[in-house]
């Protein structure tokens, strides 16, 4: 028998039934799971894809093996529909910024959204929103975060064939220096001057915005244990004022706690020096 | 005048500056990738060098802790520069490899070992500090009694082209180290570049040979002056020092001291001064399949002490904290090192100063634990939880 024939017989009965499920966000991650290219016939081959509106209108009603959860919670309704989601499902994996940390939409807590309201739309009235954009494990119990602003869809595929294997997906949590230095770019910050979230940032994306001469943007969230204090203090007693330092980490992981703090901290200061 | 001169006798000769590229073109004759300096990135990498116009000829490197710039040279000097964010363990030692590979079938799996050969490279530029730490990671690689067999193999098939330091950074202290920045042993051939050429001596019987391919001419009397005096400006150029007077006792008589939270303040735990160290070696292996988990590669990458899970073993992460992990390398790099492979892990090249992003500095670290070394305050401290 071979190999692809023996996979087809044990896994056609048994294949995880996988819904993908979109709350507020650009679906950019959802586009990396159809961006998996050649890898998207495997993927389709050991996951049953029983519901995902991007790709097909085909739809399996629940319940699911795996629910794979795009968007950040920033409605009533939406806050609602995540309970449902996660009775439904046996795994419940967030992908991307968004789900993960409240995605750039995150700003809105900052902000006064009744004011955003009435810039944005001629007739505020049909808006129902909440105040805030916030994460999905907010709301519910989370069995895995996939960072990304996108998500990696090799650290997707990492993350189905981990579910297929039934093993923990490997996904680490270090710098994004570190794979600057595998791919042999030179450090940005250290060469040129640019400001760069890259040393508290976690790996996942590659390191790509360094190697085009731009400082790393946080899109994969805060790296284990980070030194914001450090690194910001460091570039403020470098030239960065705390006005091109706050937006920095304010950005599509702005809400991650630890980004928050660093820039609530920033903003702080900024405050207190100005009363002085 | 030094150990190589000793071997090979009357070996000082003069190469002019436009018979560089014979240099190149003999190695890349005799199969060699050529690898060398050039500017990129705003930097002085090392790449695949075809021609003299692909070398930093003109450019300096001005470096501070933190601080890395290129700057114009006020003459056309090829290797008048000091060292750059990469080392040649990127070619020793690659970043990532595939030490293994298994494939299902239907009797089972089917086990390999990649065996392609070698590539066989010519590093152009060595420093002397490179070279002792070529030097550290042969003992690490291949002089135990378990040895790598693709650090061996790369190894074995490179020739080094020596270039001795005319100048020095700031950041630079391998005078402390005992590692140059006159090049002394270890390389095939070494060049002294002067106004108008190169002082080139060989220290090894390949580099022997390939000398009597170079349009060479002895050196006359006034040509050697020139490039000692050249060298002498790089031992003159350097500021920094590590006293390494008793440093292993000293660092582990004081793994308690205070210093280590204070820099655990600083440090990012970002991995870099790991990553540019050119001795540095430490990787993690994991076994990376594809989706039907039929093709499985088991696959090496640098990795770093830095990183928390690094420390992971059974039962949990050993070294949680930055003050435990940034200890562990600087205790490693300049005590433990000495005894588990009889000598400093640390060459003095400054690399893990200049492209530390927050400029933490090792020599300033162990100074100030010198200066102060001081356990019973430290212990104080500590039961205050002040510390």
């Amino acid at each position: 028998m071979s190999t692809r024939a023996r996979h087809e017989q044990t896994q056609s009965s048994t294949r995880p039934k996988l819904a993908v499920v979109k709350f507020a966000s650009c679906d950019g991650c959802q586009l990396s799971l159809l961006d998996c290219e050649d890898d998207l016939l495997a993927v389709a081959g050991v996951v049953d894809i029983a519901y995902f509106l991007e790709a097909t209108s085909r739809i399996v009603p629940g319940p699911y093996d795996v629910a794979l959860v795009e968007g950040s919670i920033t409605t009533a309704h939406d806050a609602q529909r995540i309970q449902d989601i996660r009775q439904q499902s046996k795994f419940l994996i967030t992908i991307g910024a968004c789900a993960t940390a409240g995605g750039i939409q995150s700003l809105k807590n900052w902000a006064d959204h009744e004011e955003f309201m009435r810039v944005v739309y001629a007739h505020p009235e049909f808006i129902s929103t909440l105040a805030t954009s916030t994460p999905i494990a907010d709301h519910v119990e989370v069995d895995f975060e996939l960072r990304g602003c996108p998500i990696n869809r090799h650290q997707l595929v990492e993350v189905i064939a981990a579910l297929v294997a039934g093993r923990k997906p490997r996904t680490r949590t270090h710098s994004v220096c570190l794979d600057c230095k595998r791919r042999g770019t030179v450090c940005v910050e250290v060469a040129q001057g640019i400001p760069c979230l890259g040393p508290i940032t976690q790996t996942g994306c590659g390191a790509i915005c360094p190697a085009y001469d731009r400082g790393c943007y946080g899109c994969f969230g805060p790296a284990a244990q980070p030194n914001c204090n450090s690194l910001t203090d460091h570039y403020e007693s470098t030239g960065s004022t705390r006005e091109q330092l706050v937006p920095l980490l304010r950005n599509f992981n702005a809400a991650a706690p630890e980004f928050q703090a660093a820039s609530d901290r920033l903003e702080v200061n900024s405050g207190t020096e100005a009363q002085s | 005048m030094t150990a190589a001169t000793e071997s090979t006798p009357s070996t000082h000769s003069f190469l002019l500056r436009d018979g560089l590229q014979s240099l190149i073109d003999e190695l890349s004759g005799d199969g060699f990738t050529v690898i060398g300096p050039t500017i990129d990135q705003g930097a002085i990498i090392f790449a695949e060098i075809e021609s003299v116009d692909d070398l930093p000829r003109g450019w300096t490197d001005q470096q501070q802790p933190g601080e890395y710039r290129l700057e114009r040279r006020d003459d056309d000097a090829y290797f008048g520069y000091v060292v750059g964010p990469h080392s040649w363990k990127r070619y020793l030692f690659p970043p990532l490899t595939t030490v293994a590979t298994a494939d299902r079938t239907d009797n089972g799996w089917d086990l390999k070992t990649p065996d392609e050969p070698a590539p066989r490279y010519a590093f152009l530029g060595v420093r002397a500090c490179e070279i002792a730490a070529i030097k550290i990671q042969d003992r690490v690689f291949t002089g135990g009694a378990y040895v790598d067999p693709i650090y061996q193999k790369r190894r074995e098939a490179a020739f080094i082209v020596a270039v001795n330091c005319t100048t020095a950074a700031p950041t630079c202290f391998c005078t402390s180290m005992n590692t140059g920045p006159r090049c002394k042993s270890g390389f095939d051939i070494a060049l002294t570049e002067i106004a108008d050429g190169f002082i080139v001596e060989a220290s090894s019987d390949a580099g022997e040979e390939l000398l009597g391919r170079l349009p060479v001419t002895p050196a006359a009397d006034d040509q050697l002056d020139h490039g000692e005096r050249a060298r002498q400006q790089a031992v003159d150029q350097i500021q920094r020092t590590l006293n390494t007077d008793g440093i292993r006792d000293l660092l582990l008589d004081n793994l308690e001291h205070p210093q280590w939270e204070d820099v655990a303040k600083r440090c990012l735990s970002c991995t870099n001064c790991t990553m540019v160290c050119p001795t540095c070696f430490c990787s993690t292996v994991s076994e990376v399949s594809d989706l039907t988990g039929d093709h499985v590669e088991r696959q090496r990458q640098w990795d770093s002490c830095f990183n928390i899970d690094f420390s992971y073993m059974n039962g949990g992460i050993v070294r949680s904290n930055v003050r435990s992990r940034f200890r562990q390398w600087l205790t490693h790099k300049l005590a433990s090192w000495q005894d588990q492979f009889e000598s400093s892990g640390c060459v003095g090249c400054g690399r893990c100063i200049t492209w530390c992003p927050v400029g933490i500095d090792l020599t300033a670290e162990v100074a100030t634990i010198r200066n102060v070394p001081n356990r019973a305050l430290a212990a104080t401290s500590e039961q205050e939880g002040t510390p």
